[in-house]
């Protein structure tokens, strides 16, 4: 315990701990993290709690600061925070409580081919998608495009891909808010924004994003995974991506207008990261126009990867579309603001739902799922590191009720990247993943040692946690076997 | 004194800055955010641009800076390594900067820095040394 913390974290249950108010003051509500025993002896030796009760305090919160399993410290709200604020109660809007990397997400594609069919091909496709897709530091897209076409892209969102004939409409089905969010106001966007979003759509970046090559090696739900079409030992291609620095500039600009809107609103936050203003106000307003064209570019530049991802795969197993049956599962945001209505306190509010490094996960029968999953439940896509695991598990409507329909969004670090460089695991590293009949590309020097497995906490047990708390259901399993990294 | 040091965060990358002076805490975080974003080992400079910006405050006026070379970095591909800060108040700053086209150096780049945050911001002064500790998105 440091000298900023005050009183004791409470255990509600195996699954949930309670941050008191009184742990510091200004605390509006008190913050609740999901993890086991196990798992929270880790957190809370972490500045992360810290950063849970300091959303607490933002004005206008709801119920509480909430924190999924896979927790870590990041900056204004904590990795894996999830906060709502009442729009109709002077509840703010923070650009801290997003990230930088407005709409970064996952999707999911299925594929006909099995691991058997793969095997023998896999260096030969690891190989094109790591020259033929743009990954790394200050990479360029083929697609350049002009300030007009950038306001369309920012206003349509993945539909701007499909008119081009890079996907089907089905894909945008498939996507979280069909790809795009109305209300986008390209006017909001400042120049710089539109200087470095003009050459990177159809870009991966670095760090942890990533294009990966999985196998199912586990199947939770049988019937969920029919509707998917997904079976043991079948092939699924994941992609991790944003908006790029088309995003990072909107979230740079807004957070230095946002840090002059506290003494103008008279608001007190115990981090200038998390600088907000109420969602009413004006500057509230530019910023979710600003940031809607952000997301909307970050769908756009994911079904962009996508188109790629399966010309690849037609060029290296000399198969045409129908035949490898590339169908998008399902795109999730796991950074983003969005609006939706709860039940609080017997009346229906509307709130602004902060998800940063969390992911929205609908229970069946909501009516903005898809025909095919409304049975189901929003199919919630989770990404593990590049030794172990990722999932796809469906949204509960116990999600809706308890967590504002949010749930993890990953494994979380545990490692930092500098410790995971010096790391001894470091020398055996490739030959480790090799050994594991995994391939891996990676473009930054030391990528590929940041992003080791040992760095991140082990993603089956965040799922389990998730999985026994009701927020998620767990469906399908996936095991990687190519992996190309930024 | 060292010029920074990386400080263990675990989802991002910290660094702490040192400067005997305002001037040299500046330079030397903008020192070490390149040395994040690439090898700048034996690096030679070949090109120069003005900085200019203006902030609320002394802490504003950091994150304004690092925020405008980086932004520097990814439009006009430039590997920045030698920084001169020629004027600093608590609310502008001037300075000559040098660096490199990425061009032929791309073997040199290593980690991408989304911005430099706010979080935990707080330039101290030590007895004669200044020092700040930035938390960078990545």
């Amino acid at each position: 315990m440091n000298d900023e913390r005050h009183g004791t974290f409470e255990k509600i249950d195996d699954y949930r701990w309670r941050i008191p108010k009184s742990f510091m003051s200004g605390m509006r509500v008190p913050g609740i993290i999901y993890a086991d025993e196990k798992l929270f002896e880790d957190i809370k030796h972490d500045k992360a709690p810290q950063q849970v009760a300091n959303a607490a305090c933002l004005p206008g919160i709801v119920k509480y600061s909430l924190a999924m399993p896979d927790i870590h410290w990041g900056y204004g709200l904590p990795i894996g925070g999830v906060v709502a604020t009442d729009v109709e109660s002077g509840g703010v809007i923070t650009p801290g409580g997003v990230g930088y990397d407005i709409n970064c997400g996952v999707r999911l594609l299925r594929s006909n081919l099995t691991e058997k069919e793969v095997r023998p091909k896999l260096d030969t496709l690891v190989h094109a998608l790591f020259s033929k897709v743009p990954s790394g530091v200050g990479s360029k897209s083929n697609i350049k495009v002009n300030e007009a076409e950038e306001r369309k892209i920012m206003i349509k969102g993945s539909l701007w891909a499909v008119e081009r004939g890079f996907g089907t409409k089905e894909d945008i089905e498939h996507t979280e808010e069909e790809g795009c969010m109305e209300g986008a106001d390209p006017d909001k966007v400042s120049g710089r924004a539109y200087e470095r979003g003009e050459r990177q759509s159809g870009t991966l970046g670095s760090g942890n994003h990533f294009l990966e090559v999985q196998v199912v090696d586990e199947v939770y739900d049988k019937d969920a995974a029919s509707v998917f079409d997904l079976a043991l030992g079948q092939i699924t291609v994941m992609i991790h991506t944003g908006s790029r620095g088309f995003g990072h500039q909107i979230c740079d600009d807004y957070s230095k207008s946002m840090v002059r809107c506290l003494s103008k609103y008279n608001i007190s936050v115990p981090d200038r990261q998390l600088a907000c203003a109420p969602v009413t106000s004006t500057e509230g307003k530019d910023y979710i126009g600003a940031m809607k064209c952000a997301a909307n570019y970050a769908w756009n530049n994911r079904q962009c990867l996508m188109h790629m991802v399966r010309k690849i795969f037609e060029q290296v197993f000399e198969a045409g579309p129908a035949d490898l049956g590339m169908s998008l599962i399902w795109d999730v945001a796991h950074n983003i603001a969005k609006f939706e209505k709860y039940n609080i306190d017997g009346k229906n509010r509307l709130l602004c739902v902060h998800r940063k490094g969390a992911t929205r996960a609908f229970g069946p029968g909501n009516p903005v799922l898809p025909q095919d999953y409304i049975a189901l439940g929003q199919p919630v896509i989770i990404p593990g590191d590049m030794g172990r695991n990722s999932y796809i598990l469906l949204g509960t409507k116990k999600a809706e009720e308890e967590t504002f329909g949010s749930t993890c969004h990953g494994a979380g670090r545990v490692m930092s990247r500098s410790a995971a460089i010096n790391a001894k695991e470091r020398h055996t590293l490739l030959k480790d993943l090799e050994a594991k009949g995994i391939k891996v590309m990676a473009a930054g020097r030391d990528t590929l040692a940041e992003e080791a497995p040992y760095a991140y906490k082990d993603v089956n047990h965040i799922v389990e946690i998730v999985g026994k708390a009701g927020i998620s259901k767990k469906v399908c399993r996936m095991k990687p076997i190519g992996v190309i990294k930024g | 004194m060292k010029p920074f040091e990386i400080i263990n965060h675990t989802a991002d990358i910290s660094i702490k800055a040192y400067g005997k002076s305002l001037e040299e805490l500046f330079e030397n975080a903008a020192f070490g955010m390149f040395n994040i974003l690439a090898d700048l080992e034996g690096i030679t400079t070949s090109t120069e641009m003005e900085i200019r910006v203006e902030a609320l405050d002394r802490e504003e006026l950091l994150i304004e800076w690092l925020d405008e070379l980086l932004f520097n970095f990814y439009t006009k591909y430039i590997i920045f390594c030698k920084f001169d800060i020629r004027e600093l108040t608590d609310n502008t700053l001037t300075a000559k900067v040098k660096g490199r086209f990425i061009g032929e150096n791309k073997n040199r780049l290593k980690t991408e820095i989304k911005a430099a945050t706010r979080h935990d911001l707080n330039i101290k002064k030590k007895e004669d040394t200044y020092e700040v500790q930035i938390v960078f998105d990545v």
